[in-house]
């Protein structure tokens, strides 16, 4: 009898568990779908707060109106959402018709597997006008995507806080760097913070001094055929342990997140506990979110490039950095392309770049850049002469992510540079 | 039923009486196994079908995952054999990850068991303020883990967090790269953490054991001038056998698939020191996308502790729930 009852209990939990699920799961309709004539593109973004997301709808609008017919349907998401819903809907193969692509070896995957629309031909005047940006984006020589917005990454500071120690000019060298934090040292201000317990900001630093220590032919060799040979690579993780032997970095900084809370890297920038943080062009709008008045480091953000590395072979004024950029899944209408077009049109990219909502990569936009540190980093952006993806992006995050662990371990002082060679090379002939 | 004849000549009324009882005992009996199926069948269905969907189906795609080399999406046709698992236990982060787990697992045992024990054997005498302290001893147990191990994470800040301003605040050095970006440090202070959330769990668990154990054992001990230790050491741990037992059991599995906790303090860092296997494998599938990996790393987790479990089930647990019948 106390078995019975026992199983019945468990009838009425499931029962009630199954109807939770179908309530849960019924509400998931994101099918484009032609119905008599009518096109529906479905549109994801990440643009969730204004003014883009409002910025977005107006779009969407002026180009419903000049296109009788044509509906877009928006989903507009918080980054992670959208960054998740997305890596589901890789694995269903049912894919939104415009989403964006981060480009390089994941790009590549995708392409791979049949899922991204090939749009060369159908959008040439535009990929000719945004330039060497769209490398990221396209795969033997195909493109994928178009890039609306990249930045690069470079050290965000505090005006203040360098006054304070005296700094009247920012490095450009990296003995340059040295000094500067050693004067900070002085001045008793912790120089530098860095997420490095999220692994992606310490490994930036490595890909920088890759960046400064190897040529453009060799990196763009090795991006092709992963082979890390070249001695380069091994001093780049050298030229990171002459900055790590200057403990230029926050107390703690194996286990600090990059940019969640205020004891985060970027917490500790916008609460003027630190001197700099090197970071992506994101930068300001994650200190405001992190500071109480929503200022961030308001007029105190300054901004520079990454210092030249000395004898390196790479050059100076290259950049790294990456951004998003507008793709078609394979089989979306071609109302679809029509509409990333006109997303990299130069009245579109110019509101785009009005509303601070990124750095646009359509050249007519770059003067309508408002914020004046990023107009500064728009302009040394557009000075280099080939802005490298961030590696773990163009490698993949097979291969990435091994190299952004190896680099966090040299971090610790638990790899040598000659390590962190090895476990990327390993990475890729696993892959291979 | 032997004698159902005289009892029908003897009193008839009394008769029909008994055969309407057992015809009405029999009818079922009779068709009872068809129905006693159908309802087995009805009732068991749907959580069947919730453990199949839920269960057993991850549990193979995951073993079937685990022998391709797959990225998440696109066909999964890549066959690689047993690859993935030689890679998964020559991966000297797996490898570590699996003495992290044990060392948790026997840490847990070893600080936690005496520890819960000694408390719930103070809290079970008679005392001021027992109800307070016991609330007091239980409320960690009670936060939800993630809030814990958020509030936990921002005590830890090295310089500005309170457990660094209370350290220095007696005149000690805490470590210059706080306590959970020290990698000779992070697990220990991982396990410290754990231990704070679930020694509540353990001393809830003991005093519920104390309270079944009859008051004329400590009675009798007593008047035959057993002092108070002896008692408890005669008479209320013994007793407290099975509900140590299971306790150690729940601990172990628990460590075993440690990942909330870990994952919100330290990631798995600093430099790999906190690692579980759950965060590996997690850290292998959703980041790194070597869904492959991942899958082989959960299999070789769910064997672990399969037969951990099994094996505890067998050798220690086996008396307890034998009694139980």
């Amino acid at each position: 009898m106390r078995r019975k009852t026992r199983s019945a209990a468990f009838a009425v939990l499931a029962v009630g568990a199954m109807l939770i699920a179908s309530a849960c799961g019924s509400d998931s309709d994101g099918d484009s779908s032609s119905k008599g004539g009518d096109t529906t593109i479905t549109w994801w973004h990440n643009s969730n707060n204004e003014p883009g997301k409002g910025y977005y709808e107006q779009v969407a609008k002026d180009f419903e109106a000049d296109h009788p017919g044509v509906k877009i349907e928006i989903s507009a998401m918080a980054h992670e959402d959208m960054v998740d819903k997305l890596a589901a809907s890789f694995q269903s193969g049912d894919l939104p018709d415009i989403y964006m692509e981060r480009g390089g070896g994941e790009l590549a995957d995708h392409v791979e597997a049949g899922l991204v629309r090939d749009i060369s031909d159908d959008a040439s005047e535009e990929i000719d006008k945004i330039g060497g940006s769209v490398a990221g984006w396209q795969v033997d020589g195909k493109t994928y995507a178009l890039p609306f917005s990249l930045g690069v990454v470079g050290f965000w500071y505090n005006t203040d806080l360098f006054d304070k120690a005296g700094i009247t000019e920012t490095p450009t060298t990296m003995s340059d760097l040295y000094d500067t934090i050693a004067k900070l040292k002085a001045a008793d201000i912790t120089p530098i913070s860095v997420g490095a317990g999220d692994k992606w900001p310490a490994a930036h630093y490595w890909y920088y001094t890759a960046l400064r220590s190897c040529s453009e032919d060799v990196l763009k060799g090795a991006v092709t055929s992963l082979d890390f040979s070249d001695p380069c690579f091994v001093k780049a993780g050298e030229v990171v342990e002459d900055l790590l032997k200057t403990e230029p970095f926050n107390p703690g900084f194996l286990s600090t997140p990059a940019q969640e809370g205020a004891t985060s890297a970027s917490g500790l920038l916008a609460t003027g506990k630190v001197a700099m943080e090197m970071q992506g062009h994101w930068e300001p709008g994650v200190m405001q979110g992190l500071t109480d008045n929503g200022q961030g480091l308001g007029d105190k953000t300054g901004w520079f490039p990454f210092p030249a590395v000395e004898d390196g072979a790479g050059d100076p004024a290259a950049q790294l950095g990456g951004g998003d950029a507008w793709a078609v899944s394979e089989g979306a209408p071609d109302e679809a392309v029509e509409f990333v077009k006109y997303l990299l049109s130069d009245d579109v990219q110019i509101g785009f770049a009005e509303n601070d909502m990124g750095l646009p990569t359509n050249p007519a936009a770059s003067g309508s850049v408002s914020d004046p540190a990023l107009a500064g980093l728009l302009e040394v952006r557009d000075a280099a002469p080939f802005v490298q993806l961030y590696f773990d992006t163009a490698f993949g995050e097979s291969v990435g992510g091994a190299m952004n662990d190896e680099i966090a371990l040299l971090f610790a002082g638990k790899a040598s540079p000659q390590d962190v060679v090895d476990a990327t090379q390993q990475a890729a002939a696993d892959q291979g | 039923m032997s004698h159902e004849g005289a009892a029908v000549t003897a009193a008839p009324a009394h008769a029909e009486v008994t055969r309407r009882a057992r015809s009405r005992r029999v009818t079922p009996r009779q068709d009872g196994p068809w129905r006693q199926r159908l309802e087995i069948t009805l009732f068991v269905t749907p959580a069947l079908t919730l453990m199949a969907l839920f269960v057993v189906w991850p549990i193979a795609s995951a073993v079937r995952m685990s022998f391709y080399r797959w990225k998440g999406f696109g066909p999964m046709d890549d066959f690689v054999g047993w690859r993935n698992y030689d890679r998964v236990l020559t991966d000297e982060v797996f490898t570590d990850a699996v003495v992290h787990n044990f060392t948790i697992v026997v840490l847990s045992i070893l600080v936690q068991l005496p520890l819960g024990l000694a408390v719930a054997l103070l809290l079970n005498r008679k005392i001021r303020f027992r109800g307070l302290l016991r609330t007091i001893v239980f409320v960690p147990y009670v936060v939800a883990e993630v809030i814990a191990g958020v509030i936990w994470f921002q005590l830890l800040q090295p310089e500005s967090g309170v457990v660094d301003g209370l350290i220095s605040g007696v005149g000690l050095t805490p470590p210059e790269q706080g306590f959970l970006g020290t990698p000779n440090l992070a697990l220990w202070t991982v396990f410290a953490v754990l231990t704070w959330k679930y020694l509540g769990l353990a001393i809830l668990l003991f005093m519920a054991g104390l309270q079944s154990v009859p008051d004329e054992l400590y009675e009798a001990a007593q008047l035959d001038g057993a002092s108070w230790w002896q008692t408890q050491r005669r008479i209320a741990i013994p007793l407290l056998g099975p509900t140590i037992r299971t306790w150690a059991f729940l601990s172990m599995i628990g460590s075993i698939q440690l990942f909330d906790m870990v994952w919100i303090l330290t990631g798995g860092g600093p430099a790999n020191a906190t690692t579980t296997m759950a965060t590996y494998l997690i850290n292998q599938g959703t980041q790194r996308h070597n869904y492959g990996i991942a899958g082989a790393a959960s299999v070789v987790l769910f064997v672990i502790g399969f037969v951990m479990a099994l094996a505890y089930q067998m050798l220690v647990l086996r008396r307890d729930t034998q009694t139980e019948r």
